[in-house]
This record gives C-alpha cells, sequence and structure tokens, in this order.
C-alpha cells in the first residue's frame, strides 16, 4: 500500500520531516514545543493569528504550510485548539528524566480527568502504550475543543499524537 | 392568489442566499428571501466544526456559529424572510409560484437570486434500499440538528471532505465508524480530516467499493471489495462488516430545476456536480436580471458560497441603482480577491479552473449574442 497522507490519511515520515511546521530536533530536545503537522497546501490560517508570538507564519497565500519558529515557540498552546484540523500538538521532551508530555486537542465526550490513565494512541489511532492525564484545558477561546495532555514514556514522544475515546456511561 | 412585489427575491436562505439578502438590503433594496425549510440557515446549523479559510471567513470558528452571526445580520439588514414557502416554477419575466403554509402567492421582482444549493448523489449496490441506507448529509441532519443518531454502527462510503467530516460527527455524537471506502486510489477530502479519522482508529479502504448490503427487514452488514485499475471489484478481496447504517457521500449535484425553468444557458461540468448554469463575474446568467450564487452554480463549500452571495447581492443592488458603479466595483474587487484565495492551492485548483471555464464560456455566450444581433 502507498504511504503518505492522501492514501492513508498519515503523513509519511518523508513528509514530517519535509514539514517546516515540525520543529527541529535540537529544540525538540529543548522542552515545550508547537508541532504542526500540517502537510497539505490548503486555504487555512487560523494558527498564524492565534500565535502571539510570532512563532507562526504563513504569509499573504495562505495556502502555503505553516512554518514554526523554534526559537519564538514558548509551548503555550494557544495555537492547539485553533487549527481546525487538529493537526497541532504541544510536546515535551523534558518532562521529566522518563516521561514526556503530548497535549492534544480532543473533541469527544467523556472528557478524561487530571490523574486517569488513559490508551495513547498513534496517528493511526493504535494503541502504544498507558498515559497519565496532566491536564485538561477547556478555555472559551478554544471554542469547545479541549487541550488534553499526557504523560507517557519518552521513547514514543513522537509517536503518540492522542488518546483513545472513552466508552459513555 | 396573493401578489408580492420587491426588488429582490432570493431563492433559498442557505449560505449564499443569507450573504445575498445582507448585501442588497443593506444597500437598500427590499428583499425577499423565500425557503422551503421552516428553519433558515441551510446547510450552516449543521456544521459543528470549526471550518477553515482565512481569518476574513472566520476560520477556526464552527460553521453553525458563522450561521447565527450571519443571520443576526440579515436580520438587522432589513430583509424579510418567508420560510416554509416553495418556489414551485419561475417564468423568465421574473415572477415566481410560490405556495406557503397552503396559501399561493405570485411573487414579482426586479432581480432574482437562484441560491438553491445542491442534493446528495445517490449510489445503487444490491441492498441500497434497505432502511439505513442513507445519504451522508441526511445523517448528519440527524446527528446535528435532530440530535438522533441514526445507528451504531456505521460504515462510510466516500472520503470527500463531507464523508471524513460527518464520520468524524458521527462518533462524536456516539455512533461507531467501523470504516469509510474510496473508489478512487487516494483519500478525497483533506488530510487533516483524513487524520482525525484514522488517530480515531478508523481504517479508510482507498480502491475500494461496496459489493453488497445485507439484511432482512434492515441494514445488518455490508460487504466490500478492492477495485482494481479499470474499477471492477477484484474477487478474494470481499471483508464483511456488521453494521446498522451505510451512509453514502458520493458527492452533490446542484439543484439546477428552477435555473433551467426560467430559460438559462447551461455548462456540463462534471467536477462541478454536472449541469450548472452559465453566468458572468457578476454571477448574472444569460436571463438579464436573474442570478446564481452557491452550489447551484456549481458544487464547492460554504465559504465559497458567502462569496458568491456577497458578489450576486452586490451586483444587483448596484443594477437597481442602490449602489454607485464606484462602489460596487470597490466591493465587487474585494469579494473577487477572496474568492480567488479560496480557490487556490491543491484543492481548490480544480475549482478554479471550472470556475474560469464557466465564465470564459458565458463571454462566448455573449460574443455569439452580438455577433447574431449584428448580422
Amino acid at each position: 500500500m502507498k504511504e503518505g497522507v492522501m492514501y492513508t490519511g498519515i503523513p509519511s515520515r518523508e513528509e514530517l520531516a519535509a514539514c517546516p511546521g515540525v520543529p527541529s530536533k535540537e529544540r525538540m530536545a529543548e522542552g515545550r514545543v508547537a508541532v504542526i503537522e500540517c502537510v497539505q497546501e490548503i486555504p487555512c490560517n487560523p494558527c498564524e493569528s492565534s500565535c502571539r508570538f510570532g512563532a507562526i507564519t504563513i504569509g499573504e497565500q495562505i495556502t502555503d504550510l505553516p512554518t514554526l519558529h523554534g526559537e519564538k515557540c514558548t509551548g503555550c498552546g494557544m495555537c492547539v485548539a485553533s487549527c481546525p484540523g487538529l493537526a497541532i500538538t504541544i510536546v515535551d521532551k523534558t518532562y521529566s528524566d522518563t516521561e514526556a508530555v503530548i497535549e492534544f486537542p480532543f473533541e469527544y465526550l467523556p472528557l478524561p480527568q487530571k490523574g486517569d490513565i488513559v490508551d495513547a494512541v498513534n496517528r493511526a489511532g493504535e494503541t502504544v502504550c498507558r498515559g497519565t492525564v496532566t491536564s485538561v484545558k477547556k478555555l472559551p477561546a478554544f471554542a469547545g475543543t479541549a487541550v488534553i495532555g499526557i504523560a507517557v514514556p519518552k521513547e514514543f514522544a513522537d509517536e503518540v499524537r492522542s488518546m483513545k475515546r472513552l466508552k459513555r456511561a | 392568489m396573493k401578489k408580492i412585489v420587491t426588488d429582490v427575491a432570493i431563492i433559498g436562505a442557505g449560505s449564499a442566499g443569507l450573504s445575498a439578502a445582507y448585501q442588497a438590503a443593506t444597500a437598500g433594496a427590499d428583499v425577499l428571501v423565500i425557503d422551503e425549510n421552516s428553519r433558515p440557515g441551510g446547510q450552516l446549523f449543521k456544521q459543528i466544526h470549526k471550518f477553515f479559510g482565512s481569518k476574513a471567513h472566520q476560520a477556526g470558528t464552527r460553521g453553525y456559529v458563522i450561521g447565527e452571526q450571519l443571520l443576526e445580520k440579515v436580520e438587522k439588514s432589513g430583509a424579510t424572510v418567508m420560510l416554509d414557502s416553495l418556489v414551485y416554477g419561475l417564468l423568465p419575466d421574473k415572477s415566481m409560484g410560490v405556495i406557503s403554509n397552503g396559501v399561493n402567492y405570485s411573487v414579482k421582482a426586479k432581480k432574482i437570486i437562484i441560491a438553491s444549493g445542491a442534493k446528495e448523489n445517490y449510489m445503487a449496490f444490491p441492498g441500497s434500499t434497505l432502511p439505513g441506507v442513507m445519504g451522508a448529509g441526511a445523517a448528519q441532519t440527524m446527528v446535528n440538528v435532530n440530535r438522533v443518531l441514526p445507528g451504531e454502527r456505521i460504515l462510510m462510503v466516500g472520503s470527500g471532505n463531507v464523508g471524513l467530516i460527518v464520520s468524524y460527527q458521527l462518533m462524536q455524537a456516539g455512533a461507531e465508524v467501523v470504516g469509510i471506502v474510496e473508489g478512487a486510489p487516494k483519500i478525497g477530502g483533506y488530510g487533516v480530516h483524513a487524520g482525525k479519522i484514522r488517530r480515531a482508529g478508523v481504517p479508510i479502504y482507498v480502491g475500494h467499493t461496496i459489493k453488497r448490503v445485507y439484511g432482512r427487514e434492515e441494514v445488518e452488514g455490508v460487504e466490500i471489495a478492492a477495485l482494481d485499475e479499470k474499477w471492477n471489484m477484484i474477487p478474494g478481496t470481499e471483508k464483511q462488516f456488521d453494521v446498522d447504517t451505510v451512509c453514502l457521500a458520493v458527492g452533490l449535484n446542484p439543484m439546477t430545476e428552477l435555473v433551467w425553468m426560467a430559460g438559462c444557458k447551461f455548462d456540463f461540468i462534471p467536477s462541478f456536480g454536472g449541469h450548472v448554469p452559465l453566468h458572468d463575474e457578476n454571477m448574472e446568467t444569460t436571463v438579464p436580471g436573474v442570478y446564481v450564487a452557491g452550489d447551484v452554480t456549481g458544487v464547492e463549500e460554504a465559504s465559497s458560497a458567502m462569496e458568491e452571495g456577497n458578489m450576486a447581492g452586490v451586483a444587483a443592488a448596484e443594477a437597481l441603482g442602490y449602489i454607485s458603479h464606484e462602489e460596487a466595483a470597490e466591493k465587487k474587487a474585494e469579494i473577487r480577491a477572496r474568492l480567488d484565495t479560496l480557490r487556490s492551492g491543491f484543492f481548490g485548483a480544480g475549482r478554479k479552473a471550472n470556475k474560469e471555464k464557466q465564465l470564459a464560456d458565458m463571454q462566448a455566450y455573449k460574443d455569439g449574442m452580438e455577433k447574431g444581433a449584428a448580422c
């Protein structure tokens, strides 16, 4: 089967490597940073104005891909819920000696609660490990999207991008 | 039969129709919007996801919020919206037959804007008439407007943005989506929409089609099969799923009945949904004073429908003398720039080419008329 977002819905390793929204390895190692996995030229730019530090630029042509300027990004997370494509996560590889934190947009009910143990999933929705919920943010500016943080073993920091939906009561 | 006379009559109170009403009424025209539904807003109130586009198109705002804002603007503009009202006839002299709550009206307008939208395509296969097979748009109306879950376990056919977004919304409403089937070798919609679906654990079967749906009284299961490069099913590749619902998101086609009735000339553009009316930069058709806007001119999406509505509303108000040519030219240039933006990039290029063909064919038609008149 062919790889890549057009065939599978999952950006390939090559697509992610070439993606201007994905920070450098060095920047990732420094701590909290936005990871913008936007690899297709679609007319969309709310992430650009969501960042008050000017760390995300698209420019006049709104189909251009967003570029992340790692040195300006504070990892504040305001861009996460601004992306209609839910393609932005915050990754913190310095959370602890053994764990990284992934903060991702989540639009399913019920929401998890801080301290819950959840199934952490990769881009294909496969459970790769268990994660501990570190934060559940719902701000008016997020317009209904929750941003969930989970701590996972460091080796999965580049794989985990969401969590399994919770069963309804 | 009651008679209504107005400056501008608009058929359809969706994204395009409401935008046109706002522009024309704000300019000072008497505007009547007619819609067969009991609520205005067309498809906007079904859209619970955040819209794409630029900040100018309220990107990042959920569709129903954009609908609420648009409706509020229209109410303030002074336009009248007539609901539960069906336009059943439209004559080239710009008079319409309307039935509203059992009462017949004859509506005569100086300018008519047809913004009737599009309807879902259907697909025939063994079992396609069983209860539980439905359009994706119908399922979306059920969950997002009427708050009814059409089923517990669902297979989606079609991976365009409608198929991807409705799959996501069905899961948000509590259903399981067992998979998305796509006949083409590639996913049709935006990768980021597909990405959401994949992270939720839903497989997308490209190069597959639905072979049959089975069940006695209602859908009990579905069988899919892989396709070869000639779109024939490959024996031995069948997969079965226990589902109670199959949703079809296999494209839309413009609702052009009234446009034909008015005597407008057409183009045939398959990737725009089939027959689409010729129109110029002002959205005016080959019948003077009859304008079109939104999906009826070729299937695109809500943001471009709103801009086409804005364009038709401004042009109609200009033609009636409510705004000066200078002011109109300025407004139209802004709208055109926004439309160009929406029709750019990888996914917009095809729609841009379609629109250019439609405009060029309209120009050729006008040139031909002039030549004919000179002979």
